[in-house]
């Protein structure tokens, strides 16, 4: 029988061999990087686990019911911060998003600056902004309203200037070519076209910092994050199962809501 | 609200453009939202020494207990900056390959039995709404204060988004070239290796690249809650109310989200 021959194939340049073989060499010695220096003391790992788990994993499992009011009172208090900041970052992030925009202003500097203060929010992990503001205001759930909305405002920002960027301009050319103002032209011709779009992000961000909220209080921002700590340092892993569930059935709840009204808006 | 404006200047010449029932509901939704905003905003401030004018006075106060940051930490916490590197390295690592069999087994087109698809999903779809700094806080519990806890959390969190995000490519791969080779006898393993795989593997890339991303945030955090890196420093220095400490920490932790968020961007842009 002979052999099936394959057809040849494309010949790869030079340029681009020596650049894949660079990047293979570069994860090789990142990774050998990792494994020199990574210390885990296995030891005492296993030994940690051995003794620990037959007596904290039946207890995530069956949850603690006295506390239920508490836990009750400080997920409605982390729903709360999460809907706060999400409202205020949405609307925040409508002139970040309008500056970095590409197709509202005619210059190139102008959005690049817009890019680069979006980009620098964002670089900021949501616990790291809550440390900030429980220094400035106290440790107390409004710290956490903050946090948040700084946080979202950098990915809001984001997703609005790319919604921005892809309206249909030719609309506002028209208006433009008809006489149009500039008020008008954003009135009438940029915002029916994004209004949709924004809501639909600032509705799933708000499902996004529902899950941000809730380890706030690990850093004293309020709502159920404080109980979180509280519970680990006590050991009171029931107690822990207990507000693992609340947190899974509210942010489940409110994931499924926000997909519902999202679909019907967009 | 911008509606509202278009109708009422319409209204004058023009029939509306929306009808009655629906500017009604509109008002209605606003009002909601906005009486639902006022009311988190009193909730959240009640326990506010002083209010709101009171903290925004005090803003101020900590800018200066803030600046100038003592830059000359960074030294000493070179290394633990580097162990959480490592940490989120290894994480993306172990789940990049742990998310295989989880995204072919919650893959609609490949799994044929229904059950097991419809309970991997769930599990995944529950694993997804558990923070990642709640996953670190029961496992330093269960395995000690140290990097391996933080690890184990980064791995189970990065397992729920990238399984699904892979499973969603595979669902969505073109099924034509699979079916020729199950149509001409290649086994389930050749099915995968030489249909599957060409197909899904930028994409995949991309992802692993991008859950990298996330965990290299969520790991500079993680120390918070015992699970070592830098985190672990930056609550000791807070701890001690070292406020110029722990603004250098947090100068250094920008930094490097920028460098590797850029240099992944950059990956992915070429991947793509």
């Amino acid at each position: 029988m002979e052999s099936i021959s394959l057809p040849p194939k494309q010949p790869k340049s030079a340029f681009k061999k020596i650049k894949g073989i660079l990047i293979f060499l570069a994860v090789i010695a990142i990774y050998i990087w990792t494994f020199i220096g990574i210390d885990i003391d296995w030891a005492r790992a296993v030994e940690r686990a051995i003794s620990n788990f037959g007596v904290i994993i039946p207890r995530l499992f069956s949850p603690d019911w006295s506390a239920t009011g508490e836990v009750t009172l400080k997920i409605i208090e982390t729903v709360f911060i999460a809907f706060a900041g999400s409202f205020m970052a949405s609307i925040l992030a409508i002139p970040l998003g309008f500056l970095a925009a590409k197709n509202m202003s005619r210059s190139k500097f102008l959005s690049n600056i817009g890019k680069w203060i979006l980009s620098a929010i964002r670089a900021f992990p949501d616990i790291i902004l809550a440390i900030l503001f429980v220094v400035a205001v106290g440790p107390n759930a409004f710290a956490g309203v903050l946090a948040i909305a700084i946080g979202s405002t950098g990915m809001l920002g984001k997703l609005y200037s790319e919604v921005v960027e892809s309206i249909d301009m030719r609309v506002v050319e028209a208006m433009e070519a008809n006489g149009a103002n500039k008020i008008q032209m954003l009135f009438y011709g940029v915002i029916p076209q994004i209004i949709p779009e924004f809501l639909s992000y600032a509705i799933y961000r708000f499902e996004i910092d529902v899950r941000a909220s809730s380890i706030l209080g690990i850093v004293g921002a309020g709502g159920i994050g404080t109980m979180i700590i509280f519970a680990a340092n006590n050991r009171n892993w029931s107690e822990m199962g207990l507000i693992l569930l609340a947190i899974i059935i509210v942010v489940t709840i409110i994931d499924f809501i926000s997909a519902r009204i999202r679909r019907k808006i967009v | 609200m911008v509606t509202k404006q278009l109708n009422s200047k319409s209204l004058q010449k023009t029939p509306p453009i929306y009808p009655v029932k629906t500017k009604v509901q509109l008002t209605t939704i606003l009002i909601v939202v906005l009486g639902f905003y006022l009311f988190s905003m009193f909730w959240t401030q009640q326990k506010m020494v002083g209010g709101f004018g009171n903290a925004f006075s005090n803003v101020l106060v900590v800018v200066e207990k803030f600046f100038p940051p003592n830059m000359s930490v960074i030294t000493a916490v070179w290394d633990p900056m580097a162990q959480t590197i490592q940490m989120a390295i290894i994480a993306t690592t172990f789940a990049a390959i742990l998310t295989v069999p989880l995204a072919l087994l919650s893959a609609q087109n490949i799994t044929s039995i229904k059950p097991l698809y419809i309970t991997t999903r769930t599990v995944l779809n529950i694993l997804r709404t558990i923070p990642d700094l709640v996953l670190a806080v029961i496992f330093v519990g269960l395995f000690g204060v140290g990097l391996f806890p933080g690890i184990v959390a980064l791995i189970i969190f990065s397992l729920g988004i990238l399984a699904k995000l892979i499973s969603e490519t595979i669902e969505s791969v073109d099924m034509d070239p699979l079916e020729a080779m199950r149509a001409s006898g290649g086994s389930v393993i050749q099915v995968i290796f030489y249909g599957l795989v060409p197909q899904v593997l930028p994409q995949f890339t991309s992802f692993v690249l991008y859950v990298f991303e996330i965990n290299i945030r969520a790991s500079v955090v993680l120390g918070l809650v015992g699970a070592g890196g830098i985190g672990l420093v930056l609550d000791q220095q807070l701890k001690f109310y070292n406020y110029p400490n722990v603004m250098a920490i947090i100068i250094l932790i920008f930094v490097v989200v920028l460098i590797i968020e850029y240099i992944s961007n950059k990956l992915r842009e070429a991947l793509i």
